[in-house]
């Protein structure tokens, strides 16, 4: 989409921003990394919007909120949830920022390339629905629906929930999104399967805190990992209990507060899938205490911030749930 | 699982300071008998109890981690077990898609005056985790003697 380049040189020479918040050219063609950008120059030079940008950038405005004058920023519909959401928490004041709200059909990600048998890419092109992918061995071509990152799959709303200006079409909540099919189908196998398939899936942990250090819900000024007396070790996990205690509080820190954007499976570098965890906490929210979706709007109160007299007792669990381990 | 049968399981259960605690301390008075290996936490509501406390219990041995607070609408600070009640259901409900065996957490509420029901639930809670046998899934093998 080149009006996104065109609409961040357009604000800043324009004078309605300070600095604008986008996505930077990376190492290669797939990893456009968040940047801010203060001139047309560095935009001219660095500022890209691709199929691949699929980077949320809400959290970098927690910091930029501290610094003099309104940052632009550019937000696809699920980021917009994180915003609305930390401006919700007071992380962020909405007068702050001036929202360019970009209409999304799904980005892209690298491993669903590798998927599709596509090696050695050197550089894409965009052409309609399709990418165009030049690779070592000759070009090829993909359905961009085929190459989308795994948080996109299940794309869960695109519309944009708060802007100031808006690039392309405001789109729609989607209602049949099918996000909570792998947290069912989890929910039906036994407890032994599902131990196995998560001692599987968290022994490959590597403790580099990339989900937590990217997860727009995750911005405590101190974390509580950070402690050494947490009961964990900072680095590599020695035991199995590490990965479990990492992985269910940084949930549970979240819970009520995440906005299912995908972002922690997105850049894990061991590809766990760590939005089932979030998954099944907003699953039960929705379930148990009504529907609910952090970052929707400005006033509701998250589940966990909240009660009513007539909830359930926590026996639910015991009584509704399977098998028995 | 084999048990064995000289095997008595660690419980630990989070007593709030108001009821619970109260309530343990009155089944002590009435000579009612609960099991020694039932190890008492006193906290000054069961709000304070961080999900995180009950994942450490297990890290350092627990078999079974029980929680016990005021009844509902009881709480003396009026809201806080309403708050802690959705927050172990939720932390309940993860734990048991984690594959993590769901009858070795519970939530029951025990008033100052219900000294029956507290050694009552306990004498429970220790049958069904005794059942169990010893918790292998939640464990961290550097805090076993």
């Amino acid at each position: 989409m080149q009006g996104v380049k065109q609409k961040a040189l357009e604000l800043l020479t324009g004078g309605k921003a300070d600095r604008v918040l986008g996505w930077r050219r990376g190492e290669t063609f797939y990893d456009p990394t968040p940047g801010v950008f203060a001139s047309a120059e560095e935009v001219e030079r660095d500022f890209v919007f691709d199929a691949f940008c699929g980077a949320n950038l809400s959290k970098y405005l927690i910091a930029l909120d501290r610094a003099e004058g309104v940052t632009a920023v550019f937000l696809k519909p699920c980021d917009s949830y994180s915003l609305v959401q930390l401006i919700k928490e007071h992380r962020i004041h909405r007068e702050k920022v001036y929202i360019v709200g970009v209409a999304c059909e799904g980005m892209c990600g690298y491993d669903a390339l590798m998927k599709a048998g596509i090696e050695g890419v050197l550089s894409f092109e965009e052409e309609g629905d399709a990418l165009k992918v030049h690779t070592l061995y000759g070009d090829t071509v993909i359905a961009r629906k085929d190459a989308l990152l795994s948080k996109c799959e299940h794309c869960k709303s695109k519309r944009i929930v708060t802007y100031d200006e808006l690039l392309g079409e405001q789109g729609d909540e989607v209602a049949d999104s099918g996000r909570f099919d792998e947290v069912a189908r989890l929910e039906k196998m036994t407890p032994e399967d599902r131990f196995a398939f998560w001692q599987n899936e968290l022994s490959r942990c590597i403790r580099c805190n990339a989900c937590r250090n990217v997860c727009p819900a995750c911005s405590c000024e101190k974390c509580v990992f950070d402690n050494p007396d947490s009961g964990i070790r900072n680095k590599a996990a020695a035991d199995s209990f590490e990965e479990n205690m990492f992985h269910i509080i940084r949930a549970f820190h979240v819970a009520s507060r995440c906005t299912d954007c995908g972002e922690c499976t997105r850049v894990c570098p061991q590809r766990i899938p760590l939005h089932l965890l979030n998954r099944k906490f907003i699953k039960d929210i929705n379930e148990l205490y009504g529907e609910y979706q952090a970052g929707a709007d400005f006033d509701t109160r998250p589940a966990l911030l909240n009660f009513q007299t007539g909830d359930c007792e926590p026996s639910i669990v015991h009584v509704r749930g399977g098998e028995r381990a | 699982m084999s048990v064995k049968t000289d095997w008595k399981p660690t419980i630990v259960a989070f007593c709030c300071n108001w009821c619970s605690y109260a309530g343990a301390d009155l089944s002590g008075t009435n000579r009612l008998q609960y099991p020694a290996n039932v190890k008492i936490i006193r906290i000054p509501c069961s709000c304070r109890l961080n999900p995180m406390f009950v994942l450490r219990a297990f890290q350092r041995g627990a078999d079974g981690v029980i929680l016990c607070g005021c009844h509902p609408g009881d709480c003396h600070y009026t809201t806080g077990n309403y708050y802690a009640r959705r927050r172990m259901t939720l932390l309940f409900s993860m734990l048991d898609y984690l594959g993590i065996e769901r009858d070795r957490t519970r939530v029951e509420w025990v008033s100052a005056a219900e000294g029956a029901k507290f050694a009552a639930t306990m004498n429970e809670f220790v049958a069904t985790v005794t059942a169990l046998g010893e918790n292998r899934r939640l464990e961290d093998l550097r805090c076993k003697a």
